[in-house]
């Protein structure tokens, strides 16, 4: 990214006053957030503050009425994309309950992936054998075994298996804005360490991670540069990395009774 | 009417006339066969007539027959096809049909008659025998009198006694004790005939001896616009560990009746895996049987149908676990379209001494459209107490959880129905062990989803 360029539109992602909820209920009520290249956030919340809402939005999925707000992801409306045009403009959700694509082979579902978004880019296809040198040189990344590329997609993977999928899919597909929604759920030490050490190796001057999660033990092995904390539907309080500290050690009670609105 | 015959009940009319073609299909047949036919053959039909008799076409208030109204083949003038029906197929058209690829020995049958000059037999001195069942019935009276109509009882559904009243011909594929074949053995029924109610009754008979493997497909297809009635019944019998795999591919046109039975015996120690795919006629029924009769049996059922416009796709299914320690699975996959209509009925029956049967069935169907039913109907009868036996079922549109995980890759929608589809259909697909076979199918079965129109539509 030019330097012109970035004077110009430094942020990679800012979201407005976003307003959303399902079925006349309201989840988010004015969440702002500006991300910017090269920067790790972190969304962190009690359960039912809204941080999964905010990471499926971001991607597209349907049913939720946004009723205020806007997200800008470089100067396009990000909430007018498709989900695939927003995985083409390089938004990635690592999904917290991957779903499993019974018959959808892994290697036929994740070459097509990338040929989309390489297609967007205007860069040639691979082709099986060019795909199949990439995927193996990533694979490694995550310590995967490469039987998992004959399978179908997440079928019969275990939990922690799913979870590095997401983020070996991460880097093949190399995204600019990667949403990791509650990554570290269900993973054991060691399986996190493996994650965290593939999303840090994914880090780059020009992409940025954003990482929603309800404890602090991610940020063990993910330093994030801001933590933001969400409750009820608002960010009420960002911080540095010492912010986390403080939640694991305080709890989320501490900072809500701090809020004067809920005081 | 001539004594000795019974009457012919049909839904309509309980004494109507259906039963005077009948019989006099019946005395014509016997007078032109005469002395060729061993003679057991001949009670053996007039069982099947006097069952049919009997029964008469099901009808909706039979328990076995709920979905499926047969109304509009009871309705059809009875018209058998007979031996000088036309059987001029050009020899390449064979090898433009579906499986028409695959080489290896082959019999063909032209509305019902078998056609020599398509066919390619087994090289002699070979341990696997494969004729048309009329030079059978000649050759080894004896061998084919101990199987025939065994499996296939004329008291299991009406079509089959019809089809054992009135078979023409068919294939008997005869596999030695301990004989492996490889290649797979494809029998072709070609449908040609457009008068209203032809009917062609396809017989054969499998007979897999103990120890010995094999695969037989077989094909039903179309040349031209039939419009005509299939019935046809295929009867197996895998002997003590052998390996038996059978595929059908039934794809005639969309304005033909198609019935199939499938019986099939299995001894102990054995492997029965069938495979069922159904994409053509106007109203289609397949009956498939499994009596598993000896120890620790292995049976596999797949199917997939694929129905459209006005299409009725029913399969219905009775597997008897008779003996303990045999497993049976059985998965079915339907995607319908338009105002068609898909129906599984499957019944396990577990016998008191069938202890530790592990039964197991799944039903899924996809419907791509508002006007599209479907019918699923699992049937445990149980008793044996020491038993596993599952089913389940679904009927829905494609998950949506599905579709936003590939698009939120970057696959567009159009593209990540239409993956989801034919994964939906490659379930099945991708069960046929035979690698040409289902190669082949994979092919067609893309090609079939590809021309339907709902798709890649954006909904």
């Amino acid at each position: 990214m030019s330097i012109e360029r970035l004077i110009r539109n430094p942020f990679m992602l800012e979201i407005r006053n976003l307003h959303a909820g399902v079925e006349g209920r309201a989840i988010l009520k004015g969440v702002n957030l500006i991300i910017r290249p090269g920067e790790v956030h972190a969304v962190m919340g009690p359960n039912g503050s809204g941080k999964s809402t905010l990471a499926q939005i971001l991607a597209g999925r349907e049913g939720y009425d946004v009723s205020e707000g806007e997200v800008l992801y470089g100067e396009k409306n990000l909430l007018e994309m498709d989900p695939e045009e927003r995985a083409r403009e390089g938004v990635f959700l690592a999904f917290q309950y991957p779903v499993e694509i019974p018959g959808v082979n892994s290697t036929y579902f994740l070459k097509a992936a990338l040929n989309e978004i390489r297609k967007h880019k205007g860069l040639a296809e691979l082709d099986a054998v060019e795909f199949l040198a990439l995927v193996k040189q990533k694979m490694k990344l995550l310590d995967l075994g490469e039987d998992l590329l004959k399978r179908p997609v997440n079928e019969g993977f275990s939990g922690g298996e799913k979870k590095r999928n997401e983020i070996f899919q991460m880097a093949v597909l190399e995204p600019k804005l990667a949403i990791l929604d509650e990554t570290d759920s269900g993973l054991d030490i060691d399986a996190l360490k493996i994650v965290s050490n593939g999303v840090n190796r994914l880090k780059r001057p020009d992409n940025a991670q954003l990482l929603i999660t309800h404890y602090q033990r991610l940020l063990n092995y993910i330093v994030p540069d801001h933590v933001h904390v969400l409750f009820d539907g608002r960010i009420v309080r960002s911080g540095g990395r010492q912010l986390a500290l403080e939640l694991e050690e305080k709890g989320y009670d501490w900072i809500i009774r701090e809020e004067p609105q809920f005081a | 009417m001539p004594s000795g015959y019974p009457m012919i009940a049909t839904p309509q009319n309980r004494e109507t006339s259906v039963a005077d073609p009948l019989l006099k299909s019946f005395e014509r047949l016997e007078k032109s066969r005469g002395e060729e036919s061993p003679s057991w053959v001949f009670p053996v039909r007039k069982a099947g007539l006097a069952r049919f008799a009997e029964t008469g076409f099901p009808t909706l208030r039979d328990e076995d027959w709920l979905y499926t109204n047969v109304a509009p083949i009871a309705n059809l003038p009875f018209q058998p096809i007979l031996d000088f029906a036309p059987r001029d197929v050009a020899s390449g058209s064979v090898d433009q049909l579906p499986l028409g690829k695959l080489g290896g020995v082959r019999l063909v049958f032209v509305n019902g008659s078998f056609v020599s000059d398509l066919s390619v037999l087994p090289q002699k001195n070979s341990r696997l025998r494969v004729e048309n069942l009329k030079t059978a019935l000649i050759k080894e009276p004896n061998l084919l009198e101990m199987h025939f109509a065994k499996s296939a009882r004329v008291d299991d559904n009406p079509f089959t006694a019809l089809n054992t009243a009135f078979f023409q011909d068919g294939a008997f594929v005869h596999a030695t004790p301990d004989s492996t074949l490889e290649e797979p053995i494809v029998l072709f029924f070609i449908s040609t005939a457009t008068g209203l109610g032809n009917t062609s009754h396809p017989r054969n008979l499998i007979l897999a001896e103990n120890g010995s493997r094999l695969t037989v497909l077989e094909c039903y297809a179309q040349i031209g616009e039939p419009t005509g009635f299939t019935n046809a019944v295929t009867e197996v019998v895998v002997g003590e560990s052998a390996a038996v795999e059978y595929c059908k591919f039934q794809d005639e046109s969309p304005e033909a009746f198609h019935v199939a039975s499938i019986h099939a015996h299995l001894g102990a120690r054995c492997n029965f895996t069938a495979h069922s795919v159904a994409t053509g006629a106007r109203l289609s029924r397949n009956n498939i049987r499994v009596k598993m009769d000896g120890e620790a049996s292995d049976c596999v059922l797949n199917g997939l149908y694929l129905t459209k416009g006005d299409q009725l796709c029913d399969h219905h299914m009775i597997v008897e676990h008779a003996k303990p320690h045999c497993t049976s699975h059985e998965y079915f996959n339907g995607i319908m379209d338009g105002r068609s209509r898909g129906v599984f009925h499957g019944r396990i029956l577990v016998r008191p001494e069938a202890q530790k049967t592990d039964a197991k069935q799944t039903n899924k169907n996809l419907l791509l459209s508002d006007g599209a039913t479907a019918n699923t109907k699992p049937q445990l009868e149980i008793y044996a107490d020491d038993v596993k036996c599952t089913h389940g079922a679904t009927i829905g549109q494609l998950n949506d959880d599905s579709i936003f995980y590939l698009r939120a890759r970057g696959i567009g929608l159009e593209t990540a129905r239409r993956m989801l589809i034919h994964a939906f259909a490659g379930e099945i697909v991708e069960r046929i062990q035979c690698a040409a076979a289902r190669k082949e199918l994979d092919d067609l079965i893309w090609d079939r989803l590809e021309q339907n129109p709902h798709v890649a539509e954006r909904r």
